[in-house]
């Protein structure tokens, strides 16, 4: 039962995300993947339902905010609900009582989730390792009952019948593919914003305070200063993910802020690769799309869920991403 | 951040001390680990803190850097009371300390580990949207530090590959990149060949220009060789200070060390 | 107010607390040794009740035969649980070992889910508890007074064995220094096993304890697990006796707030954590 002090603790044992390849490699190949991926999404509307890839991207978002947290900073947050929740609610309380225009909706969604983000990151960050986890989940777990007492959250009715309005007074996003591009460009922008932040000098001092805290404050580093900024950008981008998901489905109910959200968001972010840029876009996606077919399964998705869980634990630590990263010798 | 170190604070008027302690008392659930000590280093010394294993060294070590506040008593750096600082402000003021068992990053490249810490130096921590690949101005000092340490040729490779040796020298290079006035070296030799002893002994009295060190070491040839200043602890107090002859004449040193087990 | 309501809310606190003092114990001895947080821990205690219930109705044994066997059972699989899956993870970072019994925990519950749906199961009070005491402030149910006694006297021998008896400190040494324990002659994967099945037969107990009270349903050890998370961060993690108080403690609470503030019962421990994370990190009785 001992961990005492943070002293010297560089172990032998292997840290989450740390099967990240080699950073000095070429990055050049990620120029060609980003304009792959945005031809990508300019044609898959010709094949797929615009909302079904809609919501893809939402939870893309949502995993490639969570994974800056845990992929790069190492630190593991089962309360990430609480933020997503926080910007859908918020959104959809201010597009459906004040009549918001769609940008400042999600701006509305975005700062709520800023500000709770900072709130469970000044507690949380008090912590380590799993106490940390589990002080995330008891903060979600009562932000969760708050918003179910809430009279403003209309309880197990959720916030229903979110005006999409119309952006900057011109596109009007009722219309389904108008409102795909605005989420595709949204999208682009932040998995663009997300890659630059990773090899950005404040990602290598994410990845030196994962590594080994104690040195890092040896070297002049204010580790909970860093580790709150970039616990504050985790949730702001889940609540950014919270707020477009509230606008393109119109609702924002008891789900978003469950404890379900938070383990989801996790196992997107575990099956396409921790602490990889693509791996929560591509973890998304399978997951998004594999909910999408086992629907008729009802209960049993969540079994399944359980059995990918444990079966990526065990054999798949690295996620897709990560795989193919390591076959291809290539950062990914 | 660092200027609450730099102002506000009573000075204390010892001469040239770099680093003074008054009455350190350090307690962990009824037992003293450090028990009254006074320890004065002077500018420019390299100062060996010396003792039998449990002695209280790496104890004084976290209670100077920060890392443990102690029970009772009063750090000063520079004449300026520091008991209250937080670590990284006390690094900031100059005073980097190594680790006993070695501390670099292993996930980043030997290059990177120094970058992090010139980055801390330069206030470069929170740039999110530059590339890490534009920093050239720290990596051509990284590059100067890491040709210094004799790791030029390895500054690509992950620091988690690296022999245990040329890791103790990355954390030398990642130390100095800090620039630091006051070096604090929690046993630099621990469990290296004689030749790594040779090269990092040759190495510190390289680097003591213009600087203050205190080492924690068993190395006690190395210790003879190189320190100006010596203090003997045992069981949490100091048992005697004063130069190599000193100290290794002394009566109490040689039962301590006997008595102890010295390994 | 009257004297009855306060009681009656104390009862049914003690009652929850409890539940919390034998959850958050077995979570704090594998903690201890193991190092993970066992998400599964909620879902091996619907697994008692819910074996409890299977018991009497696919093979008609009773209650008292199920508050033995339903334990044993759980602890079994426990074991199972730790050679199979997680002592393959004790090399990597304890962040697997808690995704791993998250992803069990998904799986048990969905499964039963599966099988006998949301709703729950009723399971009937033994004969020999059925009616109570009229104490003249409160009536006190037969089955609750067994609940709290059984859950105190649980709670401390398990202490007494932790702290006091020498399988304790073969424990405690494990913790600090498992090479050491092995050089005794001790088998420390063994150990580790049959803590985590000690620990999942606590959970089960207090499971089968539940049954009656409570209904039987798989959804039963969700959000009880994220208050007895809270317990154990208030209580400090890995410390036996801030386990068993906190949770006594806290079930009190949040019965007296019922009483007091009933909107704020659902939160009122979720905010006793967070005063605690800001004044004392390492929790009440936490070591360090």
């Amino acid at each position: 039962m001992s961990n005492t002090t943070q002293i010297g603790d560089s172990t032998n044992v292997s840290t989450v995300g740390s099967t990240r390849p080699e950073t000095n490699e070429s990055r050049s190949h990620f120029v060609w993947i980003f304009l792959a991926l945005a031809a990508l999404v300019a044609v898959l509307p010709a094949f797929a339902y615009p909302l079904f890839l809609m919501k893809v991207m939402c939870f893309a978002i949502f995993a490639i905010g969570f994974n800056l947290l845990l992929g790069y900073c190492g630190l593991l947050s089962l309360g990430h609900a609480a933020f997503f929740g926080a910007g859908g609610y918020t959104a959809a309380f201010v597009a459906v009582k004040w009549g918001f225009p769609p940008e400042l909706v999600v701006l509305c969604g975005v700062i709520a989730s800023t500000l709770v983000g900072a709130a469970f990151g000044l507690l949380a960050i008090r912590r380590h390792g799993i106490y940390l986890t589990m002080i995330t989940l008891g903060l979600a777990q009562m932000v969760y009952f708050i918003v179910f007492q809430s009279p403003y959250s209309g309880a197990e009715d959720g916030i229903q019948g979110v005006p999409r309005g119309v952006l900057f007074g011109h596109a009007d996003l009722r219309n389904d593919m108008t409102l795909y591009f605005v989420v595709s460009v949204v999208f682009m922008v932040v998995l663009l914003a997300s890659y630059r932040l990773t090899y950005s000098p404040f990602g290598q001092v994410l990845r030196a305070v994962r590594d080994s805290e104690s040195r890092a404050t040896s070297l002049g580093l204010n580790v909970r200063a860093i580790k709150l900024t970039v616990f504050t950008i985790s949730a702001a981008v889940s609540g950014l993910a919270g707020a477009m998901k509230a606008v393109i489905f119109q609702i924002a109910t008891l789900v978003d802020v469950h404890l379900t959200t938070s383990g989801e968001v996790l196992l997107m972010t575990l099956i396409g690769g921790v602490g990889t840029v693509l791996g929560p876009v591509v973890g998304a996606a399978v997951l998004v799309t594999s909910q999408n077919y086992l629907a008729g399964f009802g209960q049993w998705v969540t079994f399944i869920q359980g059995f990918i869980f444990v079966v990526s634990v065990l054999a798949f630590r690295e996620g897709i991403v990560g795989l193919l990263a390591r076959l291809w010798r290539r950062p990914l | 951040m660092s200027a609450q170190v730099v102002v506000d604070f009573p000075r204390n008027d010892a001469k040239d001390s770099v680093i003074e302690t008054r009455d350190l008392t350090m307690e962990f659930r009824g037992f003293r680990a450090v028990d009254g000590v006074n320890l004065n280093v002077q500018r420019g010394d390299i100062h060996a803190l010396i003792g039998p294993n449990g002695a209280g060294k790496t104890t004084c070590f976290n209670l100077i850097t920060k890392f443990l506040s102690p029970t009772r008593g009063q750090v000063f750096l520079e004449g300026r009371d520091v008991t209250r600082t937080r670590p990284a402000d006390i690094a900031r003021a100059g005073l980097v300390r190594s680790f006993q068992i070695s501390a670099v990053f292993e996930d980043l490249t030997v290059r990177q580990n120094v970058c992090v810490a010139l980055q801390s130096k330069m206030r470069r921590v929170y740039s999110m949207l530059r590339s890490d690949a534009g920093m050239h101005d720290l990596m051509v000092r990284a590059d100067e530090l890491l040709e210094l340490v004799g790791l030029s040729d390895y500054r690509h490779e992950k620091a988690r590959f690296l022999s245990y040796g040329r890791k103790r020298a990355l954390e030398l290079a990642t130390t100095l990149a800090m620039d630091p006035s006051v070096m604090l070296l929690d046993e630099p030799m621990a469990g290296m060949s004689p030749q790594d002893v040779r090269r990092v002994t040759e190495l510190i009295t390289r680097l003591r220009a213009g600087r203050t060190i205190l080492m924690v070491e068993h190395n006690l040839s190395v210790v003879a060789e190189i320190s100006d200043s010596i203090t003997v602890l045992a069981r949490g107090q100091v048992l005697a200070e004063g130069s190599y002859e000193e100290v290794s004449a002394n009566k109490d040193v040689q039962t301590a060390y006997i008595g102890a087990g010295y390994d | 107010m009257s004297v009855q309501v306060l009681a009656g809310q104390l009862l049914i606190g003690l009652i929850n607390g409890s539940f919390y003092a034998l959850l958050s114990l077995g979570l704090a001895i594998i903690f201890g040794l193991l190092n993970i947080v066992n998400f599964a821990h909620g879902a091996l205690y619907m697994l008692g009740g819910m074996f409890a219930w299977m018991l009497l109705e696919y093979a008609g044994i009773g209650y008292w035969w199920a508050l033995i066997l339903a334990p044993l059972i759980v602890g079994a699989l426990g074991v199972v649980l730790e050679r199979g899956l997680l002592a393959r993870l004790q090399q990597v970072d304890h962040i697997y070992g808690l995704l791993l019994t998250f992803g069990v925990a998904l799986m048990l519950q969905s499964f039963f889910q599966g099988i006998y749906g949301s709703a729950g199961m009723t399971y009937a009070i033994p004969s020999e508890l059925r009616g109570g005491w009229n104490l003249g402030f409160v009536f006190l149910p037969k089955y609750r007074a067994w609940i709290i006694v059984l859950s105190l006297a649980i709670c401390i021998g398990v202490w007494y064995a932790i702290e006091k008896s020498r399988l304790g400190s073969y424990l405690r040494a494990t913790t600090e220094n498992p090479q050491l324990v092995e050089s005794f002659g001790i088998n420390v994967q063994a150990l580790i096993a049959l803590t985590f099945g000690a620990g999942a037969g606590l959970a089960a107990l207090a499971g089968v304890l539940a049954a009656p009270v409570y209904s039987v349903s798989p959804q039963m050890g969700v959000e009880l697990l994220t208050v007895v998370f809270a317990v154990v961060v208030i209580g400090g993690m890995g410390s036996v006796l801030g386990a068993i108080l906190g949770g006594f403690s806290l079930g009190i609470i949040e019965g007296l707030t019922k009483v007091f503030y009933p909107e704020a019962s659902s939160v009122v421990i979720f905010l006793v954590m967070i005063l605690v994370i800001m004044m004392r990190p390492a929790g009440l009785f936490g070591k360090f």
